[in-house]
């Protein structure tokens, strides 16, 4: 398990870096993190002729508030995204998940763009800000284009991101408790046998209330269950206007299979992951709407 | 974490004032590994040192056309590209257990490849890295063929084979009847029939197999460095090269990182030793973790049993028919052997009058198996507690009660049973009472009957389990009546020094056992010094006394019988020293510490420092005839061994037998078939502990492992015979949080057969965790009406059980 | 495919070396560096053996590219003894408690456990789990490992009295 050779670019700014991947002409590939790439490097799944490293890039690293956005750089670290008030305060979910990413020595060094641009379809925060409606800004010498997450996803590790492409930042629609009384509830559940691991299924909610109770916005992603992380649509509608509570959420659970369409592997069948789907999906939802009850 | 409670093991055995045995004292080999200062094999360095890379085949079974190393050779940086065809024109197949003599396991394949990641070439190069690079640029042509991945197909296949030249994939199949089966089964009121199946997994160490070799010209011998754990080892990598014994150095002083019987990598071995003195350079091999997991041939048990039991109405279980169906992968080694050993102790601690054992071993396109912890233990422990449930569940009994009434009570020891076993020692109604007592086994069932009152799935486990210690190679002959092999020994020397320090020289490696510990303990007790100043040293192959390795749950007893007698020799030469110089018969002497004085005038009396001064400077003060210099020599044989089976294959296999009760409490998700361990207590009894330390990490070190084999670890193939768990992403050993408190109690029942009463230790945990899990999963399924009686119990298979009615 | 100059600290020292770009951190810091004390375990980021704390963080060095380390200080199990190379405050109490077995993860669990301590002189069970979690034992069940990381931690706190 040793990587093939590749030449190693360390870029100092954004413009190296896209530099680099347009000379690489489709054969170059970043390394932020490296947490999933490295193991591909040794497996030789990876046999890239260039890696870029961003590493380095100031640019790249840190959390802001700007005008109702919460904007993460690109190579935040999973760890310092989870330590940050901002991130627990204002995007709750995104914490959530983060906190069943992976162990301590990972999210030290896990950025939150490698997550979204490596795109495995269990992984943890593809499926938050998916739920989070985020948005990603791409960059090539071209310039600067930016991309619902709703599009983002192509399948397992494809992305609309392209090869000349860097993930500058991830956009988070912040949704507070609004002054009318409105209040957000999230939830994360996801099933893996072991600790750590990456979920065999996933759910994310994310519900909002207003001052009585009622529904104004529902999110649910389920993740595991596709080859992408999947929002559920129809039964985000049927929740948006209603009282949500058990037998409401119960009644638009079946929703969720058309929605989904998961695979058998030897973790799992795809009869499990639609069963469970539903279970963790009801569970997610229950709770999102618990913590945000007024 | 509650430390040990009750009796510390502690042997107060044999009448003695024990001062360093059962002891907590510090663990010496810790030293070198909390420092970053242990020498694994990979720690080794040897000037131009080259590295091997082995290219794994795609395919389970294929027809390899042409190799193609062109390429790969005129890589700059590369030494040498070896394929199976040029390997074989140079060496023997490996010796396997059996004579089979059709089945030829080289260290590459030839001609055709039986599993998929098995080796085809290997290249040396300057660097691992570059090694990688070749082996890219090897060229091989397959004629993929149809696989045999099902071990019922492959029993009962007779085109598909494995190895055509055997003419079929079964290995072994053996018939054992020990007592009256028919007529138990007729007289019984009752009956059952249940079928189980343990998954194929191992042990994994989290260091892989590795090993280094340098051929040296001027003296012709063959240094050989290797994470190895095996008997034999070096006769069989003599024999696969045709090499002199005597040719062959293994330097035992290298740490094995983890091992539990797996650390046998004899094909590796050979291609390294076979490398280094073609290309007259240091070759190491070792092997990446992919490699590893699909081509180590490092698998375990896979294994089918078909039960039956018959048993009277009040849970009195009479007599049990057995039918176990192994996978042994494509290639034997000596795993069909893990079928017999479990014959040493065929009915657990029960009073199960007869047995009838059908043992079935076969070849299928899978990675070969190896031994692994337990031998074969763990499976049939898993099966013999499934019965035991299964009884109860029939009759609408308490398990315990139905344990309690057909474990064999503590005042018939030593007790026959039916397969010529003299189980040692034993108590197990106190060692289980003491397990339900550390469990607060009322508070437990009072714990989960309120989760089930609140419509959790909680279940309680229950397992009973022997451990066989000491090993003993009459298993062999139970499988092959050629096999006369009735020694099963361990030897050691120990050295006084002229300043009067003592070195113990052990023949092997040890892989985590604390083997060093041990041994100094042993030598400290018995000849009254502190074991911290004692040395004790790895002897390499060529300098070492007979050795069967650490197998077999073996080391405490067998090492520890061994340090016993070199220090009774010690002694007696002090004493005949002694006896001389004062003028005093040796009965009125007496040994103190080192120190000889006479019983009835301590005053006159010979220090250690003048016991010693005698022993290597004054020839005219040593008694006569007697040799020069301060050291002993001792080996020692398997208590109870040497004998052949009798006329109805009853033998006494193992010696000892320590026992273990678990108690482990779980719960488990409806939803997602999730099981969670929230508690465990055993209790555990292995006599006399040497030191508590090392005991209680083996045992909850391999009771964590028995979690592993329960609930998360399996080697996946798919139908096509695809290796689906090469990594450690899909192949899933516990985490610190798969694993719950453990409270453990020790309790001594001495063995009369061993130096200090000591017995074995390093498989308990893991023969009857899985046992335990399934009886806490099944007891949680229970309220539902189901039973799984497939291990792993991964998730999925239990919320389809609950969710879709299968598994 | 040049090789590129590298500078950075281990365990207090520096170290220059040329290095292929796709060589790992963790076979730099074996095989060039001599320090044997890292271990490698699965080479694909899952069982900790091989962690060290970079810039003061635990990291996985299998993970990281040896160039990725220029410029940056590490500390490996060697770099937890005392001067004179005798067991540190953390790595005798795991002997003291026999955290450990066989060796082969040990490293890579001080590694974790005195990135725990450094914040933390008082860890819950939990803390400990969680700050070791990515670090698979197969000899000991951990149960000895956490008992010696709370032996360090109480040693620690008696220390700081």
């Amino acid at each position: 398990m040793k990587a093939a050779k590749f030449d190693y670019v360390l870029a100092e700014s954004i413009e190296q870096a896209v530099a680099a991947l347009a000379a690489g002409n489709g054969d170059a590939i970043i390394i932020a993190g490296g947490q999933s790439l490295m193991p591909m490097l040794a497996m030789r799944l990876a046999t890239p002729a260039t890696v870029v490293d961003i590493n380095n890039i100031a640019q790249l690293s840190g959390i802001e508030a700007i005008g109702g956005e919460v904007v993460i750089k690109a190579c935040t670290r999973q760890a310092t995204a989870l330590a940050s008030p901002l991130v627990q305060m204002r995007l709750p979910l995104l914490a959530k998940a983060i906190s069943h990413v992976g162990h301590q020595q990972t999210r030290n060094r896990g950025t939150v763009g490698g997550s979204l641009s490596h795109a495995d379809p269990a992984s943890e925060i593809p499926l938050a800000a998916l739920a989070m409606d985020a948005r990603v800004s791409l960059r090539s010498v071209a310039g600067t284009r930016e991309v619902a997450l709703a599009d983002f996803f192509l399948g397992p590790m494809m992305t609309a991101r392209a090869d000349n492409e860097i993930l500058l930042k991830v956009h988070f629609p912040e949704e507070p408790d609004g002054p009318d009384g409105s209040r957000m509830g999230t939830a994360f559940h996801e099933v893996s046998e072991r600790h750590g691991d990456f979920a065999v299924v996933a759910a994310a909610a994310q519900i909002q209330l207003d001052a009585n109770g009622r529904c104004i916005k529902a999110a649910l992603a389920l993740g595991g269950v596709n080859g992408v992380p999947r929002r559920i649509p129809a039964l985000e509608a049927r929740l948006r206007g209603t009282r949500i509570d058990p037998d409401a959420v119960r009644a638009v659970l079946p929703e969720i299979a058309d929605a989904i369409t998961p695979g058998d592997d030897q973790h799992a069948s795809a009869a499990y992951r639609r069963r469970v789907a539903g279970v963790l999906a009801e569970r997610a939802l229950l709770e999102a709407v618990a913590e945000a009850a007024p | 974490m509650t430390a040990a409670t009750g009796d510390a093991g502690n042997a107060g055995a044999m009448g003695r004032n024990l001062h360093y045995v059962a002891q907590k004292r510090r663990v010496r080999e810790d030293r070198r590994f909390v420092t970053g200062t242990g020498k694994f094999v990979q720690d080794v360095t040897l000037p131009d040192t080259r590295h091997a890379a082995v290219l794994p085949s795609p395919y389970p079974r294929a027809r390899i056309l042409s190799v193609d190393t062109a390429a790969a050779e005129a890589l700059d940086g590369v030494h040498m590209v070896l394929t199976g065809q040029q390997m074989a024109a140079d060496c023997n197949p490996i010796r396997l257990g059996l004579k089979l003599p059709e089945v030829k396991w080289y260290p590459l394949a030839v001609d055709m490849t039986r599993y998929a990641g098995e080796w085809v070439a290997i290249v040396v190069a300057d660097t691992a890295y570059i090694a990688e690079d070749a082996l890219a640029l090897i060229q091989v042509e397959y004629e993929p063929l149809a696989p045999v991945i099902d071990p019922e197909q492959a029993f009962a296949e007779t085109d598909l084979l494995v190895h055509p030249g055997h003419g079929s994939n079964v290995l072994y199949h053996g018939h054992f009847l020990w007592g009256d089966v028919d007529g138990d089964f007729a007289a019984a009121d009752d009956s059952l029939s249940f079928r189980a199946r343990w998954g194929r997994s191992s042990t994994v160490p989290i260091e892989t197999f590795g090993a280094l070799a340098r051929w040296d010209a001027g003296t012709e011998i063959l240094d050989i460095w290797a994470s190895i754990q095996m008997p034999n080892f070096v006769e069989l990598l003599a024999s696969t090269l045709g090499y002199p014994l005597n040719n062959i150095r293994l330097h035992q002083d290298v740490d094995v990182g983890g091992s539990y019987g797996v650390k046998r990598g004899i094909k590796q071995s050979v291609l390294v030793a076979y490398l280094a003195r073609k290309l007259r350079m240091p070759v190491r091999l070792i092997e990446d973790r992919l490699v590893n997991m699909a081509g180590g041939d490092a698998h375990g048990p896979d294994r089918i049993f078909d039960t039956d039991v018959a048993f009277t109405n009040d849970g009195i279980i009479k007599s049990l028919k057995i039918r176990a169906l192994d996978d042994a992968g494509a290639y034997p080694g000596r795993a069909p052997f893990q079928l017999a050993k479990p014959i040493s102790a065929i009915v657990g601690p029960y009073t199960i009058n007869s047995v009838k054992y059908e043992a079935i071993s076969v070849a299928t396109n899978k990675t070969g198996q190896v031994p692994v912890r337990g031998f074969g233990q763990a499976p049939t422990n898993y099966m013999i507690e499934m019965a035991v449930d299964a009884v109860a569940r029939h009759l609408d009994l308490d398990r315990l009660e139905v344990r309690r009434r057909n474990l064999i009570p503590s005042d018939a020891f030593p007790y026959r049973i039916p397969s010529g076993s003299d189980y040692d020692s034993g108590d197990y109604h106190t060692v289980l009472q003491k397990g339900l007592d550390l469990a607060r086994y009322d508070e437990l069932l009072q714990r989960r009957d309120k989760a089930r009152a609140e419509g959790r799935l909680a279940g309680i486990g229950i397992a009973t389990c022997l451990e066989p210690g000491g090993g003993n190679n009459i298993f062999e002959y139970l499988m092959d009546p050629t096999a006369e092999i009735t020694t099963f020994m361990e030897a050691c020397e120990v050295k006084v020094d002229p300043q009067g320090r003592i070195t113990g020289m052990m023949g092997t490696t040890t892989s985590g056992q604390g083997h060093e510990t041990l041994f100094a303990t042993i030598l400290g007790e018995e000849l009254e010094f502190d074991p911290d100043e004692i040395r004790i040293v790895h002897a390499d192959s060529l300098s070492a006394l007979p050795t069967r390795s650490p197998v077999a749950s073996r080391m405490a007893i067998m090492l520890g019988g061994a340090a016993t007698g070199a220090a009774g020799k010690i002694k007696d030469r002090a004493m005949a020293i002694a006896a001389f110089n004062l003028d005093r018969p040796a009965a009125d002497l007496e040994y103190s510490g080192g120190t000889i004085s006479d019983r009835n005038d301590p005053s006159r009396k010979l220090t250690w420092a003048e016991i010693c001064f005698i022993a290597y400077r004054a020839y005219h003060k040593l008694p006569p005839g007697m040799e020069p210099g301060f050291h002993a020599q001792f080996v020692f044989q398997v208590p109870g061994g040497g004998q052949l089976p009798d006329a109805r294959n009853r033998v006494q296999i193992y010696p000892c037998f320590s026992f273990q009760a678990h108690i482990p409490y779980v719960e488990i998700d409806p939803g997602t078939g999730k099981v969670s361990v929230l508690d465990y207590a055993i209790a555990h009894d292995c006599g006399t502990v040497i030191n508590p330390d090392i005991v209680r990490g083996m045992v909850i070190g391999g009771l964590a492992h028995g979690i592993g084999a329960a609930l998360y670890e399996k080697f996946a193939y798919d139908g096509e015979g695809q290796f689906l768990s090469a990594s450690f992403a899909d192949y899933l050993m516990p985490s610190v949080h798969e694993i719950p408190d453990v409270k453990d109690v020790e309790h001594c029942t001495p063995s009369p057969l061993t130096s200090h009463g000591q017995k074995g230790s390093g498989e308990g945990g893991y023969l009857g965790a899985p046992a335990a899990i399934a009886s806490a999963v099944n007891d949680a399924l229970h309220p539902l009406g189901l039973t799984i009686l497939e291990l792993p119990m991964r998730m999925h298979k239990i919320e389809a059980l609950i969710n879709d009615g299968s598994g | 495919m040049s090789q590129r100059e590298i500078n950075l600290s281990i365990n207090g020292k520096t170290y220059a070396a040329a290095v292929e770009p796709r060589l790992s951190l963790l076979d730099f810091l074996r095989d060039h560096a001599g320090l044997t004390g890292t271990h490698v375990g699965c080479e694909h980021g899952v069982c900790g053996a091989c962690s060290i704390l970079f810039d003061g963080v635990p990291i996985r060095s299998c993970l990281m590219l040896a160039v990725q380390a220029d410029g940056h200080a590490i500390t490996t199990v060697e770099g937890l003894c005392n001067e004179d190379g005798a067991p540190g405050p953390l790595q005798d109490a795991f002997q003291e408690a026999h955290g450990l077995q066989c060796g082969y993860c040990t490293p890579g669990m001080l590694i974790s456990a005195q990135a725990l301590l450094a914040g933390n002189s008082d860890p819950s069970i939990a803390e400990i789990k969680d700050a070791i979690g990515g670090n698979l034992c197969r000899c000991t069940g951990y149960v000895q490992i956490i008992e010696a990381i709370q032996l360090a931690a109480s040693r620690l706190r008696e220390a700081g009295q």
